[in-house]
């Protein structure tokens, strides 16, 4: 019976089966540790888009200092970050690059976007260079509001996208 | 059918794949790069040494000039301060100056000092910023971490001014959008001697620390000639001899009261340019106590504007002295509500074609403490 | 219950209005029309003064004429670099007009002057940005720092600049393929 179900034809899909039931069974008690560790060592890519890019750097100030809470500073290498903030406007020049910086990163990898530009173009919602909201280009996982939002509004932001890690899947 | 010996790679559409020369480079660096911001300069090196640089900015153009079109001169003010919202007194000032002009209105004394000192404080909160993304530049941490800090001093005390971090859509045409609050002149004086003192502090850590002169000294150097000729303004000119202040040579609202000196040094490197808005905010500490010693005590803070004010069949253009250099503001107006034309003649875009002058010829290393010592801010040029 | 009964004050009678002061013509500025008038005496035909008013002056040149008028200013007044360049779309007068805005940095007395050149050239209808008419000679031998501004114009209202080295895109994304954005004919979304 077994042999007849090991053919080469269908090793694949058995392995796979087999992979998808192990992955079942420990899912429950380490899918948990695996998003533990994902949820204190968020990395963002330094990648500034528009003017929200000067409160993120406040964030990262001494008043506010992110690193409190597991994030940290933006860092230059994509293939080690997984988290993109999108912070501001997009134009249509800055579209194409930051679709290629999400696509390098590797998985998992989440989105923040920050202020009314990313959202939903904000002030700039009839100008012909901004795009209506990254939601085209992205899947945003937590939006923060503001024009530009406080850092204290970013770092909710970011614990409420924490909060998110925690209830996903361990992928 | 002949068997494939060499095998092809396929390769992606519209790469060259012939004729690779192998000594010269190009090398994209940015949009996303930890030493260019919000733009690329495409630089061709031999070497380790630059031999071209092609600066491509418009990563941020927004349209705000096409926009202004639409808007009515009230409705313009909130998009117009966003190029540069941790300078957004300044930028905004040529505008609401040049409105002021078209509408015909006159703005009571007090609020001419309170806009002084607003723009003086925003100026300090500018240039600390600026000082934060050069000292990272660098690699010197510390220089992020002590500047960010006590630009909140500054920042707490604008807010309690205008309600908002950094957006304060605070000037308008007539005067200021409300009153100072009370005391504030004794929690400002506190502030700004406190703030004065710690900035003096960066000497010893910044300036006179051999590894940044090292790096910066003898970096980038514009002659006073070019600098003239390239049509730079600001920390840059003033890096390379020229003195040319706008709160000085064109005073506009009580600058011409109070007591202004600039700076200015002579060697035109890097770190000539660097000093220049250090010792800035050391001035802009002392307008601000003067204008605080000299501000009326009380009355109007603004002139009644009437509801959708029109301008005149005329053109106006007014500039100002911005954290980085000459912010000016074109406007034609005809006899509607919106303006028919406006240009912001900004800064940074005056000052990014000294960037391929400067870079041609130094190592590639050199280029962050070069570019981000033009006093650039890239959200401003694209505008 | 109070009795008194106060009439009311009677009513103060405004002061009749003051006539509205007469509008003078302001005074020409003698140091600003000073140097207007060199170039008006050099370029007698081609240059039509549109306003002297304390430290702006405008002159209007005609498109022909305009790197001579940039050299005759570059090498006769101390004007010696450009601030900003303003293009103008004017779609009734079927023309685009371009605007100087010179100032000078080495002459103390001239820095609060600022002298706008100004000249238009003709409009197409239907732009095709550097081969139509709309063509202007470039002034960047005479004031180099024009460089990045003339190639703004050129995307943003398609004016050709003879002599420009790279009249190439410097804002708009490298796709653009539409009108050029500041022409009034381009409408943004919902305006």
């Amino acid at each position: 019976m077994l042999k007849e179900l090991l053919t080469p034809q269908n090793a694949n899909v058995f392995v796979g089966k087999l992979g998808d039931i192990l992955y079942k069974a420990i899912d429950k008690p380490l899918g948990m540790a695996i998003n533990w560790g994902r949820l204190w060592s968020l990395w963002p890519v330094h990648i500034e888009t528009a003017c929200c890019s000067v409160e993120f750097g406040a964030a990262s100030s001494p008043r506010y200092d992110v690193e409190r809470f597991g994030i940290i500073e933006a860092f230059g290498s994509l293939r080690q970050c997984d988290l993109v903030v999108v912070q501001g406007t997009i134009t249509r020049k800055m579209a194409p690059r930051l679709r290629l910086v999400y696509d390098q990163m590797p998985e998992p990898k989440y989105v923040i976007a920050m202020g009314a530009c990313a959202i939903t173009g904000g002030l700039y919602f009839d100008s012909y260079n901004v795009l209506p909201g990254i939601d085209g280009i992205l899947p945003v996982d937590v939006y923060v509001p503001g024009c530009p939002p406080r850092p204290e509004t970013l770092i909710q932001g970011c614990m409420l996208l924490q909060e998110k890690i925690k209830r996903m899947k361990a992928r | 059918m002949a068997e494939q010996v060499i095998p092809t790679k396929k390769m992606p559409p519209g790469l060259q794949v012939e004729n690779v020369d192998d000594r010269i480079m190009t090398l994209n660096v940015g949009p996303q790069h930890p030493g260019s911001g919000h733009m690329r300069i495409i630089v061709k090196i031999d070497g380790d040494y630059i031999v071209d640089a092609d600066p491509d900015p418009g990563y941020v153009h927004r349209g705000e000039e096409k926009m202004a079109e639409s808007r009515n001169y009230i409705t313009n003010i909130p998009h117009l301060e966003r190029p540069v919202i941790h300078d957004s007194c300044n930028i905004l000032y040529p505008y609401i100056l040049g409105v002021e002009d078209l509408v015909g209105i006159e703005v009571p004394e007090r609020a001419k000092y309170v806009r002084v000192i607003a723009a003086e404080l925003n100026r300090c909160i500018y240039i600390q910023y600026w000082l934060a993304i050069y000292g990272i530049f660098l690699g010197h941490s510390t220089m992020f971490m002590w500047p960010t800090g006590d630009r909140e001093l500054l920042i707490d005390l604008m807010e309690k001014i205008t309600g908002a971090r950094v957006t304060h859509a605070y000037f308008i045409p007539g005067g200021v959008r409300n009153d100072v609050p009370a005391n504030f002149e004794d929690v400002c004086l506190r502030q700004v001697n406190y703030f004065e003192k710690r900035i003096k502090e960066y000497a010893d850590i910044f300036y006179d620390n051999p590894i940044l002169k090292a790096r910066t000294e003898d970096t980038g150097v514009l002659s006073r000639e070019d600098a003239i000729r390239l049509g730079t303004t600001g920390s840059v000119l003033r890096a390379s001899g020229v003195d040319y202040d706008l709160r000085i040579k064109e005073p506009y609202d009580v600058y011409d009261e109070l007591d202004v000196h600039t700076n200015v040094l002579k060697e035109g490197d890097s770190y000539a340019r660097s000093k220049i808005p250090w010792l800035d905010m050391l001035e802009s500490c002392n307008i601000i106590r003067q204008a605080l010693e000299k501000m009326p005590k009380s009355g109007s803070i603004r002139k009644k504007l009437k509801p959708n004010p029109k301008g005149r069949n005329d053109e106006v253009y007014h500039r100002v002295e911005s954290g980085r250099g000459s912010a000016g503001c074109h406007i034609i107006s005809r006899e509607k509500p919106e303006p028919y034309r406006l240009k912001l003649s900004v800064s940074s875009f005056r000052n990014l074609i000294a960037l391929p002058y400067l870079l041609k010829g130094e190592k590639l290393g050199n280029m962050p403490a070069v570019y981000w010592s033009l006093n650039y801010w890239p959200v401003e040029a694209d505008r | 219950m109070s009795t008194s009964e106060t009439t009311p004050p009677p009513k103060e009678i405004p002061p009749p209005k003051a006539a509205p002061p007469e509008k003078t013509k302001p005074p020409v500025p003698a140091f600003e029309k000073s140097y207007v008038d060199q170039i008006t005496n050099q370029f007698s035909d081609d240059v039509e003064v549109e306003y002297i008013k304390e430290n702006r002056t405008r002159v209007n040149v005609k498109k022909e004429k305009i790197a001579e008028v940039a050299k005759f200013i570059k090498d006769n007044t101390p004007f010696d670099h450009a601030e900003s360049v303003t293009g103008v779309d004017f779609p009734e007068d079927k023309e685009i007009g371009v605007i100087y805005h010179l100032g000078s940095y080495t002459d103390p007395t001239y820095s609060k002057q600022v002298l706008a050149l100004a000249t238009r050239v003709p409009r197409e209808e239907n732009p095709n940005p550097g081969n139509d008419s709309t063509k202007l000679q470039s002034l960047r031998d005479m004031f180099y720092s024009v460089e990045f501004h003339e190639r703004e114009i050129f995307e943003m209202l398609g004016v050709y600049f003879e002599g420009h080295p790279d009249n190439r895109r410097l804002l708009l994304p490298e796709d653009w393929a539409d009108l050029p954005p500041l022409r009034k004919d381009f409408k943004n979304r919902g305006r």
